[in-house]
């Protein structure tokens, strides 16, 4: 697990089996990013919801995406923040959009691994545009975040 | 539309109240709420007896049966809540408007009371596990509202060369106006460019200066059908057009999942504001632009047809945003500079531009745009005189 245990406590974690998103939080548990679509029109849409908004189809599935994207946004977050987080200030916080489909995007951090720390990077030289691959950061026993690295490292 | 029932010009603002704005203020919500109701009545000359319209935000602590009790209302026959934080106020305005001009009620009031000064920051608060869409991106360190609107800057300086003269040239101008507004909390504070380039980062590339204020106060307006506002005794201030809106596949806040996240709500809101409007973008000589960050004023000056896409940073400079200049906007110093009362203090000063009061007013301004946030589902007014 990342940083040590009582940060992981505090951590804002989700709900990984509640919600008609839990498959994703299952994916992401077994080192999968996996993407909810049309079972009928074949539409990928995210976050996860009962009805595809293109063809109204109730019908959907879970796919398993190549995990591979390209930095569409950045921030760089400073205090005043959530306890979790100030340990770590300032670090990054990414928007990927996959290349399956770029209109399907992700917030995440990039680091240099799957345990890597979200400061550990110089966040001034993250750009817009850079090629990224996912990893996965296990946080508790049933919830890994979705993180990414650059393409190649 | 010509078979439509319209409510062009049918209703006015005749009363506005405040409290005043400050870090902390000692009186409940509840009290705010009442002082300001009662301020915005008096104004108007209409007793709370007659009032049988409520409207507010659904984040008001206290329901309109409070509002009522402790007003000494009578029957009230229409109330509404408005959903999503800052882009409610324009909607209030306009749900109590309509229930005027169709008959449903006589006088209607909106308001908005908030101790965001003293009470706690939302986004401080976090369960257990996460729901909701807040579970991408709170688990990330995404958690803050100047977080969310910063990723959008971010990718908006990126597609069209944006930068931080711009949002400087918007916290300057806002401030500006507050220092010539002695109910602003700004009004003794200047703001320099060095200042607000040294200043300190909240979520880069946004830093102190791009915020909006953290504030105790309330605010009221009252609407009357127009043959009763010429009664009154302020000048009537027409609502000439109003909108709610969203765009398709839209997110509150985190809005990164549609076809294109820089076509906020502004650009849903706009289109049927200005359909139902006589007075078009070239015509409007103010604005009051929802600003709790400065960005949003560049993407409401595009959202809203003020200028192309694109080109809504280059618009703000040479002073095209500050008194004297093509279109002053937040004249009372907004949210980043007067208070930040979930921008009802822009309805407000919308109509005491209308009223010739305001005191940066805008010689020869007829008509002036009011909008609610952009970045959630959201509302926009044009009133006249």
């Amino acid at each position: 697990m990342a940083g040590d245990e009582k940060m992981v406590q505090d951590w804002p974690l989700p709900d990984t089996v509640e919600d008609e998103d839990a498959p994703f939080w299952q994916h992401a548990n077994a080192g999968e990013l996996a993407i909810q679509a049309c079972a009928r029109c074949s539409r990928l849409r995210h976050p996860a919801r009962p009805m595809c908004p293109f063809c109204q189809s109730r019908e959907r599935e879970w796919r398993v995406m190549s995990g591979h994207g390209r930095i569409w946004s950045l921030t760089i977050p400073h205090p005043p923040l959530l306890p979790a987080f100030m340990p770590y200030a300032p670090y990054n916080v990414i928007v990927v959009e996959l290349d399956e489909d770029p209109t399907i995007r992700l917030v995440g951090n990039l680091v240099t691994g799957p345990d890597g720390r979200i400061d550990e990077l110089d966040p001034h030289e993250i750009m817009i545009g850079e090629p990224v691959h996912t990893v996965f950061t296990r946080m508790a026993d049933d919830c890994s975040l979705v993180r990414w690295v650059r393409d190649g490292s | 539309m010509s078979d439509i029932l319209s409510i062009k010009d049918r209703t006015a603002i005749v009363g506005i109240g405040e409290t005043k704005f400050a870090k902390h203020l000692e009186p409940s919500e509840k009290e705010l709420a009442c002082i300001a109701i009662k301020s915005a009545l008096d104004d108007a000359g209409i007793h709370p007896s007659e009032v049988n319209a409520l409207s507010s935000y659904t984040m008001e602590s206290t329901e309109e049966v409070e509002i009522a009790r402790n007003l000494g209302m009578g029957n009230i026959t229409f109330f509404s809540q408005i959903h999503y934080g800052g882009g409610a106020g324009c909607g209030c305005v306009l749900h109590v408007a309509m229930a005027v001009a169709t008959g449903q009620a006589d006088v209607g009031v909106a308001w908005r009371s908030r101790k965001r000064g003293s009470g706690a920051r939302p986004w401080a608060t976090v369960g257990a596990r996460l729901h909701d869409n807040w579970k991408y991106t709170r688990p990330y360190g995404l958690v803050r509202p100047v977080d969310e609107i910063s990723l959008l800057t971010r990718r908006y300086m990126h597609e069209y060369g944006a930068t931080r003269e711009h949002l400087c040239n918007v916290a300057m101008a806002v401030r500006k106006h507050a220092n010539n507004n002695p109910n602003a909390i700004m009004y003794e504070r200047t703001l320099s460019r060095d200042e607000y380039m040294s200043a300190r980062w909240i979520s880069e590339p946004l830093c102190l200066f791009d915020n909006c204020l953290e504030t105790d106060g309330a605010l009221a307006c009252v609407i009357v059908r127009a043959d009763r506002a010429k009664d009154t005794l302020q000048k009537p201030v027409y609502l000439h057009a109003a909108s709610q809106g969203f765009g398709p596949q839209h997110q509150t806040m985190t809005n990164y999942h549609c076809e294109d996240p820089l076509l906020g709500p502004s650009w849903a809101t706009s289109a049927r504001l200005w359909s139902l409007s006589d007075i078009k973008p070239a015509d409007i000589k103010v604005a009051q632009l929802y600003d709790a960050f400065s960005p949003l004023i560049p993407l409401s000056l595009e959202g809203y047809g003020f200028c192309e896409r694109g080109e809504g940073a280059a618009f703000t400079e040479n002073g095209a945003i500050e008194i004297g200049g093509r279109l002053p906007v937040n004249t009372s110093g907004g949210g980043m500079s007067e208070a930040y009362v979930h921008g009802f203090n822009l309805i407000n000063e919308g109509v005491r531009q209308m009223r010739g009061t305001s005191t940066n007013q805008v010689t020869g301004a007829d008509s002036c745009l009011v909008t609610s946030g952009e970045g959630v589902p959201t509302g926009a007014l044009i009133l006249r005189t």
